[in-house]
């Protein structure tokens, strides 16, 4: 081993798992977790809020503008006033993040419902669908592309956002950024931005290879 | 709400360098210096693939990759590149972050143009430069304000960040407070930025009442 400063390999080798409390494997989990759970609880809140709005039209103006002033809101200092309510927990970093992602899959599922042709819709009644197998069967699956690209938007600003996390002290990646900083030392920064660029690329991969596989018929289509 | 009061009443923090008008005011430089900057650069490039369609492939690859990276990564990877004896270590990131989304915006305002209004302009004898000005950024203004204030909400958020490398700005009482534990500070400093991040939003939304057409924002019916 030299004596100077370590190079950037040098330093993922020593600090990839310390078997501590902070290696970078660590953060890892830590940001997978906290990336994952608000794409996933998004996603699921999403779909009825957005069914609701398409079935009560009425409703959705207002649940649009609502969400549309939550996406605006900044996420430290609505991480800081969380603190007072779910203290100092992953949870903090989580609530938000998950209403960022409902922000952009509500209208996702209503523009993606609303894509469904008329006659689509119309033949789907003729042949009898009760409305619940019109939903699953038809109208759901021809607004799957919609929501999946916005899925891909919230996949990989997730993951990007959960980096601020680490100013509360939470974990993830962004402590890579902090500790550089306390520290300066530009190593881990980079290392830091490398793994979450490369975290972000690898979700939006398997959306896309998601919507290959979850609708077939777009490429039958355009290969017909 | 003791909090509240703590940090609303106490005179120090109105007056000085570190007071709430100071900081408001260096919050509103940064953000303003940062969106213009970010306007001057993606605007007319926007404008300038959309209307002539190529190199739309930058765009969609420059929009990915801002969504992806991290933004305290990036303010902490240029203050260690470049010192903290300037602003610029922070505007750079913050105009790296803002570019993408009014570039994107207001390609895709241009490019959805109703391509036989397009060709109804060129027919009326409108050369390139004029079709572009007096038709297609008119119809596509709805879309491209839609960038900017993507733009300024991504600037106001990156901005508190940035208060976390030394920078002043509103971030500064958050920041400040949660490392010394002043949670007066921390939930008086936060509201300020929300109440801040929401007027942003409102004047945005009362800029595209005043500068959209009314026929485009279809207020009038024209049929």
């Amino acid at each position: 081993m030299n004596d100077g400063p370590p190079t950037i390999w040098e330093w993922i080798a020593r600090n990839w798992d310390t078997g501590r409390v902070g290696s970078v494997k660590d953060l890892l989990g830590d940001h997978l977790v906290m990336s994952l759970v608000p794409i996933v609880a998004g996603l699921l809140l999403a779909l009825p809020l957005g069914l609701a709005s398409v079935r009560w039209r009425w409703l959705y103006q207002p649940t649009a503008g609502i969400f549309n002033i939550i996406y605006a809101l900044p996420s430290l200092p609505i991480f800081m006033l969380l603190i007072s309510v779910t203290g100092l927990s992953k949870t903090t970093v989580i609530i938000p993040l998950t209403f960022y992602a409902m922000a952009v899959l509500i209208p996702a599922v209503v523009d993606g419902l609303g894509s469904v042709p008329d006659h689509v819709r119309q033949s789907a009644v003729a042949m009898g669908f009760t409305p619940l197998r019109r939903l699953v069967q038809v109208e759901l699956p021809i607004a799957t592309p919609v929501v999946l690209a916005g899925l891909r938007v919230v996949a990989v600003s997730s993951i990007s956002l959960v980096s601020v996390g680490a100013l509360i002290g939470q974990g993830g990646l962004g402590m890579l950024f902090t500790r550089a900083y306390q520290n300066p030392f530009m190593p881990p920064v980079v290392v830091g931005i490398v793994l979450i660029v490369a975290l972000a690329l690898v979700a939006d991969g398997l959306l896309v290879l998601a919507q290959r596989l979850l609708t077939p018929w777009v490429r039958a289509r355009r290969t017909s | 709400m003791t909090w509240l009061s703590d940090f609303f009443g106490d005179p120090a923090n109105w007056s000085g360098p570190g007071g709430i008008p100071m900081r408001l005011l260096e919050h509103l430089e940064f953000s303003a210096l940062a969106l213009l900057l970010a306007t001057l650069i993606a605007l007319p490039l926007g404008l300038l693939i959309g209307h002539t369609g190529r190199g739309g492939l930058i765009v969609v690859v420059s929009a990915n990759l801002s969504r992806a990276l991290p933004t305290l990564g990036l303010l902490v990877m240029f203050v260690l590149l470049l010192g903290t004896a300037s602003i610029w270590p922070v505007i750079i990131p913050l105009v790296l972050l803002s570019v993408p989304p009014i570039l994107v915006n207001t390609f895709e305002g241009i490019r959805g143009v109703d391509p036989e209004l397009r060709d109804a302009a060129y027919g009326m004898g409108l050369r390139g430069g004029q079709v572009l000005l007096r038709v297609l950024v008119p119809v596509a203004l709805p879309l491209i304000l839609l960038g900017l204030r993507l733009s300024a909400i991504q600037v106001v958020a990156t901005t508190t960040v940035a208060a976390y490398t030394g920078l002043g700005g509103l971030g500064r009482f958050v920041i400040d407070g949660f490392a010394t534990k002043d949670y007066a500070s921390v939930v008086g400093g936060s509201l300020l930025i929300v109440l801040f991040a929401l007027v942003v939003q409102l004047g945005f939304t009362l800029a595209q009442r005043v500068t959209v057409s009314p026929g485009v924002s279809r207020r009038l019916k024209t049929r």
